[in-house]
């Protein structure tokens, strides 16, 4: 690629001499119909800046339809970015400022508050004279209510300026608007100009000159006309750094754990790892085997492992629950697999694109009979990507099957992290060949551990039937009370033995205090945020995230007792005290708090909220300081 | 065998019996059609030499499911209905090993029939053998697709109100069939004859067996035991050749290339007389599994490779460190 000429600026921009205002951090949108770019936009404003040395949270808009009319609130599609100084650990509160290609895109986000009161909001002014006079009306309507709502509004002439360059505005005005953001947020040009010859990379030359032009274009309109800009100070990266988000993670991981088989069935918001799986898995000798249905991924995935190697599925709700009787057979069998839940909203189809934390309690119990099995929750995206090593490596050792929870907060939101280094302990060796010594039973459960050896088809003298039913030591199916028993306990064991291996979670704050706030999965970055910003007020308060959900890993008993208050934060349901109906002896409890309560008989509280959003740090720090507040009167302060 | 010697290749010729592949005493009823099946089973095991641990029997869930049991080879006794796609990830990953599908009528004509419709496209090496005795027999008794109209029992004590579920035709209507037979328990020749075509064939082999249940069904096929016109045999050079014994006793022979497919879904839906033999074959259809296959060795240099390969597309370098094409 030689594209040393193209990458210089064409012209130095006339910059007017504006006021610079420097920022910690901002929020941006990028707000379009489907089709029109808004998401390229959206994250290639995130990888400048990333690359720039800035933190960098994006998360994708996406409508729920392939196709949705044009110019409808239900169509918004586009990017949401937070920049800032420092490390950004997740998308943060409302957004401080929109570009919009149409009036409708901005509704919907307007109407669920995603702005700050007064944020700024840049629209495409086309429609102010559109010829039909429905459409021009609406947008006169919109710009009037958000003028008077506060909002600093300015229109933009962007298809007009487009036009200028390109036959069809439609494609282009999200790089004409990336042009103008870079000179909102005083972006390197050089390097935005490199980003753009990265993302079409795969297309010929002139392609990459066009958007290039769409992208200076935008930014000498903007630094000509717009009266603001922005600077957010930022320290170049020393390391280098994985920019993804969690689904490519989870996949990337995939390929390092060097597992080869991926068994899945498409399904919102899972499938995009696959799709990414699809693509490169064989490079590197794995299979992505789309089945017949969610039952069938299941299944083969336990063929697979069975036969040697560990494999995976990957699913979200509705095919979790479709694995479930699968999931038992591989407890039962001893076979090691690994299962990705990237959760959404339930239940029944629920909010295929959103994010909710509601699976926990069906990925721990979900199995009929008890059926003891490994479950984890990656907290970022870098965590995508080694929870799955881990997952593997687990399933593996312990003959289990390892639930790894992630979400569709994960699943599309961007982090960069620094790139892994790889580690050939991350593979597994080859499946053992070698001959089973004379006497030994593919079930000889350690009677301390409940480890057995793995028996893999192939090795002489191991022949024995794998059974779903009760059996003994030999894998004779057994209807004897004692031997159901020891089988019982030995699976049971080994989720102790794991759990001996584990360590004490970190404490985020204080090490003692007023309010111990207890997380997990992807609400890591908001809950921290939140903690941090009452720490600042002068509150003494600490969080601490569980990464490994079954078994629960040591010291958190001795954690909460350091604390006069714990509750968690969750993105599942829990009932309200204050509502009429509702009291200790009825309330529902979210997830994590019910099993900490039942375990460590601790009183812990829970908040959650189920609005198919990432959970924000405002309500976080909100609700931290309701519980802070009531603590204080005496009658509700824990005994 | 070679056990005691420190090396994995076999340093001689061993020749393996029966008993080698047998395993324990068949907890079948007295005069079930599954200890036929598994008698011709095992011969076919020893007349082609497996080796045991290199061959597995996956099943599913009903009396016919226990038969990896009684094999002394690896086995996998499932969940209902879901052999078919646990067969299909050993075969997918093993290329070395041997894969085998028992099931019955309920746990692939019923709860399993979406795998049985699509492992017939994936047409992948594994030899299903579908013991069809047209009743649900460990739960006791209850009505299953291949059940002829009017069949009474537990669920349908007036009697079942669907016509049956014809599983030949159903696999010959699928895209890829690669290999479809009939047998009968009750001809004992001839299922070893099918069982090794079967075996030999390079694909997908879907064996449909019709079976015998004393307990829940009995006398359900006698008028086609007792009357041997009313079986068909199907003959030819490129399929079964039948004994002369048995040409002698079943005289109802009908010349069929096993390569006509037409002919074949003609053949599959008769009823009466029953046709037993080689319905269909066809050599030419690609597997799945080596559609798919990876050929390279997993080594660990490999897959670091491919892994670096995917984190330089994610990559974002350090100033300094920029790569020389973007600088």
């Amino acid at each position: 690629m030689n594209d040393t000429l193209l990458l210089q600026p064409e012209t130095t921009a006339a910059s007017t001499s504006k006021t610079v205002t420097a920022l910690d951090e901002h929020i941006v949108e990028v707000l379009s119909d489907s089709g029109e770019g808004a998401q390229r936009c959206g994250q290639s404003l995130g990888a400048i800046s990333a690359r720039m040395g800035n933190g960098v949270w994006t998360v994708e808009i996406i409508p729920a339809e392939i196709q949705p009319p044009a110019r409808s609130v239900e169509g918004a599609s586009g990017n949401r970015v937070r920049i800032g100084a420092c490390g950004i650990t997740n998308g943060g509160d409302e957004s401080d400022l929109a570009i919009a290609f149409n009036e409708q895109v901005l509704l919907g986000r307007l109407r669920a508050g995603e702005f700050k009161p007064g944020a700024t909001i840049l629209l495409e002014s086309m429609w102010r004279g559109h010829s039909d006079p429905k459409i021009a009306a609406s947008y006169l309507q919109t710009h009037q209510e958000l003028v008077k709502a506060g909002y600093r509004v300015y229109e933009i002439p962007m298809e007009r300026e487009c036009l200028k360059l390109v036959q069809d505005a439609r494609k282009g005005k999200n790089m004409f608007a990336l042009g103008m953001l870079c000179s909102i947020y005083s972006r390197d040009m050089a390097l935005a100009r490199e980003q753009i010859a990265l993302t079409f990379g795969k297309k010929n030359r002139s392609v990459i000159e066009a958007n290039v032009k769409l992208l200076d274009a935008g930014f000498r309109w903007a630094e000509a006309n717009l009266d603001f800009k922005y600077r957010i100070p930022a320290a170049r990266p020393s390391v280098p750094q994985i920019v993804v988000n969690g689904n490519t993670a989870i996949a990337l991981g995939v390929l390092a754990s060097g597992m080869e088989v991926c068994a899945m069935y498409p399904i919102t918001p899972a499938t995009s790892a696959s799709h990414y799986l699809s693509e490169v898995f064989e490079k590197v000798g794995g299979v992505v085997h789309q089945a017949e249905d969610e039952i069938a991924a299941c299944a083969f995935a336990i063929g697979a492992s069975y036969a040697g190697r560990c494999a995976l599925t990957i699913t979200s709700g509705p095919g979790f629950s479709l694995k479930q009787e699968g999931i038992g057979l591989a407890v039962m069998g001893e076979i090691p697999l690994v299962v990705v839940n990237v959760q959404r909203g339930g239940p029944s189809t629920g909010q295929p694109t959103k994010a909710e934390q509601g699976d926990l309690l069906s990925a721990m119990f979900g199995s009929h009979g008890d059926a003891p099995k490994v479950v984890m929750a990656p907290c970022s995206i870098e965590d995508c990507f080694y929870s799955i090593i881990t997952a593997r490596k687990i399933a593996e050792t312990f003959n289990m099957v390892v639930v790894v929870l992630s979400d569709a907060a994960l699943a599309t939101s961007q982090q960069p992290f620094p790139r892994p280094q790889f580690s050939e302990t991350w593979i597994a060796p080859p499946p053992d060949q070698g001959e089973i010594p004379p006497g030994a039973r593919p079930y000889d459960w350690d009677e301390v551990t409940g480890l057995a050896r793995r028996f893999v088809p192939g090795q002489p003298h191991g022949m024995h039937t794998l059974t779903g039913l009760a059996h003994d030591r030999s894998s004779h199916v057994a209807y004897d009370p004692q031997i159901n028993q020891e089988a019982i306990r030995a699976r049971s064991l080994k989720l102790a033995a794991l759990a001996k291996t584990l360590k004490a979670p970190p404490l985020y704050g204080d090490p003692e205090g007023d309010l111990l706030v207890i997380g997990w999965g992807s609400t890591k970055g908001a809950i921290e945020e939140a903690v941090g910003a009452l720490r600042e007020q002068g509150h003494k308060v600490a969080s601490m995230h569980l990464r490994f959900l079954q078994p629960l890993p040591p010291g958190i008993k001795e954690a909460m007792r350091r604390f006069r208050q714990v509750m968690t934060v969750e993105g599942n349901w829990c009932d309200d005290p204050a509502d009429e109906i509702i009291d200790e002896n009825n309330r529902r409890y979210s997830a994590l708090a019910m099993l900490l309560r039942a375990r460590y008989l601790v009183d812990v509280d829970c908040w959650s909220e189920v609005k198919g959003q990432p959970i924000k740090p405002g309500a976080i720090r909100r609700a931290l300081i309701e519980k802070l507040k009531a603590s204080r009167d005496p009658k509700d302060a824990m005994p | 065998m070679t056990h005691g010697s420190e090396c994995l290749l076999r340093l001689y010729e061993e020749r393996l019996e029966l008993e080698d592949y047998q395993n324990g005493v068949p907890r079948w009823c007295n005069g079930c059609g599954d200890n036929a099946i598994l008698a011709a089973v095992q011969r076919l095991c020893r007349d082609e030499g497996l080796r045991p641990e290199k061959t597995v029997f996956v099943s599913g869930i009903g009396c016919s499911s226990r038969f990896p049991h009684y094999m002394n080879t690896y086995g996998f006794h499932g969940i209902h209905g879901r052999a078919l796609p646990i067969a299909q990830g050993v075969c997918l990953t093993r290329p070395d090993l041997k894969v085998f599908v028992n099931t019955g009528d309920g746990d692939c004509c019923s709860i399993g029939a979406g795998h049985w419709v699509h492992a017939v496209r994936y047409n992948m090496n594994i030899k299903l053998f579908l013991h069809d005795n047209q009743i649900y027999g460990l739960t006791k008794k209850q009505a299953s697709p291949t059940s002829p109209a009017g069949t009474r029992s537990n669920t349908t004590p007036r009697g079942s109100y669907l016509e049956a579920l014809n599983p030949l035709t159903v696999t010959l209507g699928v895209q890829n069939v690669s290999f479809v037979a009939q047998a009968a328990d009750w001809i004992p020749e001839l299922l070893y004859d099918i069982v090794k075509a079967a075996y030999r064939h390079k694909g997908f082999s879907f064996v449909r067996i019709i079976q015998r249940c004393p307990e829940f069904m009995p006398n359900q096929f006698d008028p086609w035991m007792h009357d041997p016109q009313r079986t068909m045999l199907l003959r030819h050079a490129q399929g079964i050749t039948p004994s002369e014994g048995l040409a002698r006793v079943y005289r109802n022979v009908r010349e069929h290339d096993p390569s006509d497919l037409e002919r074949a879904r003609a053949v599959a839906s008769c009823i009466d007389p029953v046709p037993v033999g080689i319905l269909y074959r066809n050599e030419e259809v690609p597997c799945y599994e080596d559609l798919r296959r990876s050929t390279k060795m997993r080594t660990a240099a490999y897959v670091k490779a491919g892994l670096e390969a995917e984190f330089d597309k994610f990559t974002i370098w350090p100033e300094e460190a920029r790569t020389p094409a973007a600088a």
